[in-house]
């Protein structure tokens, strides 16, 4: 038996969410295979196998994986986990959109967003926002996973000597398709995995303000997030949102600016190390979560802070 | 093209639950309840597809106790022509609900499922996604826009780096996700009218599925708290503090 870890990557390079992931796998098996499916992806698959713990890449080389449409990909794992006691992807819209297939073709239940694990079949997992945590136990022959990257640190990219072995796949189903995308380019760190997250909310009041977080983020070399009243006015894109519904993050400091903190946005930051909240009212909730807190508007904060990091 | 919307009744998302001193699950009891957000989105999304003609029928479907019925009158009062209730007590989880839905769907034949992406009390995400699989039909996860072409739909959904768009054949299962619409409010006369449109009530076992729970609760347990922070007084302070005692920056 072995731990099976479906690999997110972009076909050259990994996408550091399953270097996580193979840290929750390693605690329940030494062998763990990774599984890399895409098109033209062997560096990819290269870079898996340089990973300390891994003990084998299984490659599935094919134009039907250039993107990772679940409806191609969920036959794929279903036939390469044959030996599989677990089935791991990290929490990502790419696992969270793929395991629970995978999981209803092998006629067994998914555990969404694992945040620890007790033994082989006992998982601890989030609900209501993470206002509760859950113990639960799987009878089920394969257990089919979904990681909470945050809880997880990241296993070395080097130390490992994997071999690379291609597998066969199955034809294309041909159900869907990949159109196109639009990828939010950024010179500034990965929200999910950055030391420092500056996030924004309702209170910058319009798209134009919301950038004035630019110059914080770029003096502090943050990322920025933002709460899902700024995504749905249109401040910002959608794949800044933090909270339960959008990206989990727990970095060294996350500094949460006109953000009252409703429930479900405290589901996706209050993780991190040290929490800042800046915001006007006394009484946001968000100042329940926060180690430090400054009650002032942010457009004075704004400006004065920024100094103040000089 | 008939369109057929799983929804579920939750705890209302404004409430924050408490654990129960057993330890067997959250306290429920005499919370105020409502439609799950994201499955208002879903009903939202195919009533207005009904509005605009490309739909012919909107269904509700939702699996749960006779209580479950206010959220089928909810979302018949946004414009949905029908409901059914799979009515159970029993303990359910996702790969027992897509079962019953896949059933139910087998009687009913809609061209389109649109579900909500998560149910924000258990936080799965997973009910849309295994009912694509057993019916195996293409699955247009985190929904933002449709677009039908013919046979076809375009869905751009959100995923962790932008917007990603796919091309699937119908039928298919969406799953909404916050920026496919605003719901619309509920208007009293449409509430009204949403108590004479048809509900039915059937039993799961009239629809031959095992739905026998798969995962054991072992407990449920209050997550760790965070130590109360301090408040600072200016900029200067809050600086100092992030630098000389948090050393974070």
């Amino acid at each position: 038996m072995s731990v099976l870890v479906i690999a997110e990557h972009d076909n050259q390079r990994l996408k550091s969410a399953t270097l996580n992931t193979i840290t929750a796998a390693l605690q329940l098996d030494k062998i763990v295979v990774v599984l890399v499916a895409g098109r033209n992806c062997r560096s990819a698959a290269d870079s898996v196998a340089a990973i300390a713990g891994v003990g084998k890449v299984l490659l599935a080389d094919a134009a039907h994986y250039e993107h990772p449409l679940a409806e191609e990909l969920a036959p794929l794992v279903v036939a390469v986990a044959k030996d599989a006691s677990h089935i791991l992807a990290p929490a990502s819209t790419f696992g969270k959109n793929l395991l629970p297939r995978v999981a209803a073709l092998l006629d067994v239940a998914a555990i969404s967003d694992i945040t620890r694990i007790i033994s082989p079949d006992t998982f601890v997992r989030p609900i209501y926002a993470g206002n509760a945590m859950v113990t639960v136990q799987s009878p089920d022959p394969v257990k089919v996973i979904t990681v909470r990257t945050t809880a997880f640190d990241a296993a070395p990219t080097t130390g490992g000597g994997a071999a690379v072995e291609t597998v066969d796949c199955p034809a294309a189903l041909g159900i869907s398709s990949f159109v196109s995308h639009a990828l939010s380019k950024s010179e500034r760190p990965e929200l999910t995995t950055a030391k420092i997250v500056v996030s924004g909310g309702r209170g910058f009041g319009s798209a134009e303000n919301f950038k004035l977080l630019d110059s914080i983020a770029d003096k502090l070399g943050a990322a920025i997030g933002a709460s899902r009243a700024a995504v749905d006015a249109g401040f910002i894109d959608n794949d800044h949102q933090v909270g339960q519904t959008g990206k989990i993050v727990a970095p060294d400091l996350y500094i949460a600016i006109g953000i009252s903190g409703a429930i479900q946005h405290l589901a996706g930051m209050k993780e991190s190390k040290v929490i800042v909240a800046v915001n006007k009212d006394a009484e946001a909730p968000i100042f329940e979560v926060a180690d430090y807190g400054l009650v002032m508007d942010l457009f004075a904060f704004l400006p004065e802070f920024t100094a103040a990091l000089n | 093209m008939k369109i057929l919307v799983p929804i579920k009744r939750v705890v209302d998302p404004n409430i924050r639950v408490r654990v129960k001193s057993d330890h067997s699950d959250v306290e429920t009891a005499n919370l105020k309840m409502a439609m799950n957000p994201f499955c208002e989105i879903a009903v939202e999304e195919a009533v207005r597809l009904q509005e605009s003609g490309k739909a012919t029928e909107v269904v509700l479907v939702t699996i749960g106790s006779s209580l479950c019925q206010d959220v089928l009158r909810t979302g018949m009062a946004m414009g949905a022509d029908r409901a059914i209730l799979v009515e159970t007590d029993a303990v359910l989880q996702p790969l027992g609900l897509a079962k019953l839905l896949k059933a139910v769907i087998e009687k009913e034949s809609p061209g389109l499922v649109i579900s909500g992406k998560q149910a924000i009390d258990d936080d799965n995400n997973q009910t849309s996604q295994m009912l694509a699989a057993l019916l195996g039909w293409p699955q247009g996860t985190f929904a933002s826009k449709l677009e039908f072409d013919g046979e076809q739909v375009l869905v751009t959904r959100e995923i962790d780096g932008g917007l990603e768009t796919v091309r699937l054949r119908l039928p298919a299962v969406i799953s909404s996700d916050l920026r496919l619409n605003e719901p619309r409010y509920v208007k009293l006369p449409n509430i009204m009218k949403a108590k004479k449109k048809p509900l039915e009530v059937i039993k799961p076992e009239a629809l031959g599925v095992d739905i026998t729970p798969r995962l054991t609760i072992l407990k449920v347990e209050e997550p760790a708290k965070r130590s109360a922070g301090v408040k600072v007084a200016n900029v200067a302070e809050l600086v100092a503090k992030l630098r000389n005692e948090a050393k974070v920056i």
